[in-house]
């Protein structure tokens, strides 16, 4: 730090930017809620759905249904077949992206001006109408089978799967939203139907658009995209509490890097915790060379190319995870870093340099995320899941601001929980015991 | 019939409100006296700016024994100058509120920044300074080859596909720096040092080698005076060699290669043949290889899809897959994922016979004008991300193109007709010059 020193606290001093985008509240006569960001300055559009449930209403027994439901939507709809529909988009230049998580079904559209009618009609033929025909369903499962005996090939996919079963048994969230290939295999058109009436319903679904479209125009689409649909959709799956234990699990698996995920319980997005748990992460592992984490593990000892933690609200249960990957024979040392400085962190808190430097990037960051519709739109639906108010935007980076380092001793205290923390690692680690 | 006709309609139509407003409108470019070239690309949608410096110069550039040096030498650009510490170039960036990263590729090196842009001057004074000022300790650095080493093990020993690529691309390139990956051999990686990534930095990173692309909230002329203030005073270097490689012979030899590996669940085949980049004023030929690459495997109704696994229902995932942007020759690929029970052998014949099918019956002109249509609502979707139209600028300009290249590509797309994509087709499926290679498990079963 020499010569930028003065240039840098200069900077630090001016306004942090706010973020210049304004939301319209849109609620349509059927009864929709939507937030909307108009920018006409490029005719087309962002709309993004969500469904609050996803993978996790998938019932027992059918697990993988809601995934190869979403995944035949556009694979036949309406009068058309899957090679018609995906013409019918193409000659449109409209794009639809049908995603599945453990607590959401996502559709992200992408459609001109120009033509948004016929690009909206062929969306809502995809939402409400399905064909679900038998040589789709064929043709989709055996890509999906195909998935599933590369993800059992696959460290990341392996580690995530053998984290999830231990934390989660027989919860949905315990197992892929895949399924296996004898799950997929049963599964019959019934059980698509079943899915798709259970996962796409009007009073789960979250709305948010960016771009080239009024809120009258929107509200009018929106009836006519929707109105097919069911009133209400399955029932939510239960919550499930978070309990582990300190200590390793290995995966034995022949590769030269073993890959570990780490973690215990983490905090509700609605909890009054979760701001300072956030800013505190960000300190700890978050983004960036300057955590922690990769100080310590990467930037100090050369022991990974990434270490990263993160908090991840689920609708039905709250973790604390981590990520790293570590040559064989290195492993152990990054392992017993991590441990040291989580413990570290839980009992010491942070150093005012380090909240004053965390806040201001977050709070000089978070204007910069509105780049482009899409993001736009998402971050939208992503408000209205967590049941964020419309002003949001205004006030966040006031909540950041507000975060003390008496905050922060406290969460770190509550949060971090090293006698908690364990590790899963998939390879062939030297000097580590299950 | 008729419906399809009205559509085509329809997309002609389309054409003139689009091409109001393009990309053109927005980009400006210069060249300081140094010689380094600045491109702007104009957005005030949001007051974000992103910041990248290019120079033409990649791991394709390394010399024979030390692959990897590129990209070594971009992670040490982290590593302090005379007047930062290790580390703290990001730190600043983030205090700002920003984000920094960098990459490097055959062709290039970069490093970026996205942050408010009324601290453009901020990241130009850094990154200025980072050009010719690193300062490197002899034993710190060693540390960081264990990262990129690591960072090897992540993106590649891992992975059975991503060693298959390696060798591929070895057997491909008889002579050309393309057959070497750009993380380098893991061999020679780990004796790379601190004269190794010296003599690349003295030898390629100065202002007559490099491309300043700013994209956002920006006035291209505050941007260029800011340019002249941070980047003008750099002296040029005089002795920067011409871009030559060593070049491919003729190649006169199909090549075949099997990779197996027990942790392939999924094989399968691919195929690339040599194809000529695009190159400046002559980017005809690359036009029609990357329609050709959208009709034989751009999306599920395309020629290989459509038969291989709608038909046939022998194929789980089939392909085509072509990018023009490259300095020197590159290659066109297929690729075809057999479902359970075919062989590679039958799925390698499977492409081989809809490929010369294809060449024989030509092209369906309602998907030639879908794809097309396409490729103009791009010009539209494009304008939303000033980051990734920064990199597109930046891409080209370190693969030797100009401006008028990069605005002359889109028309020159609409303008490709049917025949030149099947002669330009039949040209470079030449077995001789191509690569055939299978990634199989241990256990396949072979017929």
């Amino acid at each position: 730090m020499k010569l930028f020193a003065p240039l840098v606290a200069l900077l630090v001093l001016a306004a942090p930017l706010q973020a210049e985008i304004d939301i319209t509240e849109v609620e349509t006569p059927g009864g929709i809620n939507a937030w909307l960001v108009e920018e006409p300055s490029i005719p087309f559009v962002s709309l993004e759905l969500r469904f609050k449930g996803g993978a996790s209403l998938d019932l027992p027994g059918k697990r993988g249904a809601t995934n190869l439901m979403a995944g035949l939507l556009e694979e036949g709809a309406g009068d058309l077949d899957a090679r018609g529909f995906a013409e019918r988009a193409e000659s449109l230049a409209a794009r639809f992206d049908f995603d599945v998580g453990d607590d959401s079904v996502s559709v992200s559209a992408r459609f001109l001006t120009e033509n948004q009618d016929e690009a909206l009609a062929l969306l809502r033929d995809a939402i409400t109408r399905p064909r679900f025909d038998q040589d789709a369903i064929d043709r989709v499962k055996a890509q999906i089978v195909s998935s599933i005996r590369s993800d059992a090939q696959d460290p990341d996919s392996i580690v995530g799967r053998a984290f999830d079963e231990l934390i989660f048994g027989d919860h949905p969230y315990g197992s892929p939203i895949e399924g296996t290939a004898e799950s997929v295999a049963n599964l019959t058109r019934d059980d698509l139907v079943e899915a798709h009436q259970g996962a796409l319903a009007r009073d789960n679904v979250y709305v948010g658009a960016a771009g080239d479209i009024s809120s009258e125009d929107l509200a009018n689409v929106l009836d006519t995209l929707l109105t097919d649909l069911p009133e209400t959709g399955a029932p939510q799956p239960a919550d499930i509490k978070v309990e582990t234990e300190a200590g390793v699990t290995v995966v034995p698996f022949d590769v030269p890097q073993s890959v570990a995920i780490f973690g215990h319980d983490g905090v509700a997005r609605d909890d009054p915790d979760f701001f300072a748990a956030y800013v505190l992460n960000e300190i700890l592992g978050g983004g960036g060379f300057e955590a922690r984490l990769m100080e310590e593990v990467r930037e100090k000892r050369g022991l990974t190319y990434g270490v990263y933690s993160y908090l991840v609200p689920k609708d039905h249960a709250a973790l604390y995870l981590g990520r790293v990957s570590s040559a064989n024979d290195r492993i152990a040392e990054a392992i017993q870093v991590i441990r040291d400085e989580w413990a570290k962190m839980a009992e010491n808190g942070v150093a005012q340099d380090e909240l004053d430097s965390a806040k201001t990037y977050l709070t000089g960051a978070y204007p910069l995320r509105f780049d482009g519709n899409g993001t736009i739109a998402n971050i939208l639906v992503g408000m209205q899941m967590d049941d964020l108010p419309v002003d949001y935007v205004k006030t966040r980076n006031d909540k950041v601001e507000a975060i003390t380092l008496e905050d922060i001793k406290r969460v770190a205290d509550r949060v971090l929980k090293p006698d908690a923390l364990r590790f899963v690692v998939v390879g062939q680690p030297e000097g580590l015991d299950s | 019939m008729r419906r399809l006709i009205a559509l085509v309609g329809l997309c002609l139509c389309a054409a003139a409100p689009l091409r109001a407003q393009t990309i053109e409108d927005q980009v400006s470019s210069f060249q300081l006296d140094n010689g380094m070239d600045v491109v702007v690309i104009e957005d005030s949608r949001a007051p974000a700016v992103v910041h990248m410096v290019w120079y033409r110069a990649g791991s394709a550039d390394e010399q024979a024994g030390v692959s990897g040096v590129a990209h070594f030498l971009e992670h040490l650009l982290f590593k302090g100058t005379e007047k930062l510490e290790p580390g703290e170039f990001s730190e600043i960036v983030k205090a700002n509120g920003g984000r920094d990263n960098a990459f490097t590729s055959f062709d290039y090196t970069g490093y970026f920044q996205r942050i408010a842009a009324d601290r453009l001057g901020l990241m130009m004074e850094m990154e200025a300074d980072r050009m010719k000022n690193i300062q490197l300790d002899r034993e710190d650095i060693l540390t960081e080859r264990d990262v990129i080493i690591e960072e090897r093990n992540q993106r590649v020993e891992n992975d059975p596909g991503a060693l298959f690529r390696e060798q591929r691309m070895a057997a491909q390139f008889l002579n050309h720096p393309y057959g070497t990956p750009i993380i380098g051999w893991r061999h020679e990686m780990v004796g790379l040092d601190l004269d190794d990534a010296m003599a690349y930095y003295e030898q390629f990173y100065s202002p007559n080698n490099a491309v300043l692309v700013v994209a956002g909230d920006v006035n291209a002329g505050d941007v260029l005076e800011m340019a002249q203030e941070h980047y003008g005073p750099i002296p040029k270097n005089e002795a920067l060699p011409d871009r030559a490689r060593p070049s491919e012979p003729p190649q006169m030899a199909e090549r075949r290669i099997t990779f197996t590996d027990p942790r392939v669940a999924q094989p399968y085949v691919t195929r690339t043949y040599l194809a000529p980049e695009r190159d400046p004023g002559d980017q005809r030929s690359a036009a029609a290889l990357t329609l050709l690459a959208q009709v034989l495997g751009g999306s599920q109704t395309s020629v290989l899809p459509q038969k291989l696994q709608f038909q046939e229902k022998s194929s789980v995932y089939s392909s085509a897959f072509y990018s023009g942007l490259s300095l020197d020759d590159t290659t066109f690929g297929l690729v075809n994922v057999p479902v359970p029970g075919v062989s590679l052998d039958q799925a390698e014949a499977d492409l081989d016979r809809v490929i010369a099918e294809f060449l024989e019956t030509g092209i369906d002109p309602e998907q030639l004008d879908r794809i097309k249509f396409q490729l103009r609502a791009s010009q539209v979707y494009e304008l939303d991300s000033a980051s990734s139209l920064a990199r597109r600028y930046g891409a080209a300009l370190t693969s030797g193109l100009t401006l008028e290249d990069v605005h002359a590509w889109p028309d020159l797309l609409q303008s490709i007709t049917p025949d030149e994509i099947i002669a330009t087709a039949k040209e470079v499926f030449d077995r001789d010059k191509a690569v055939t290679g299978f990634l199989r498990g241990s256990e396949e079963v072979t017929q």
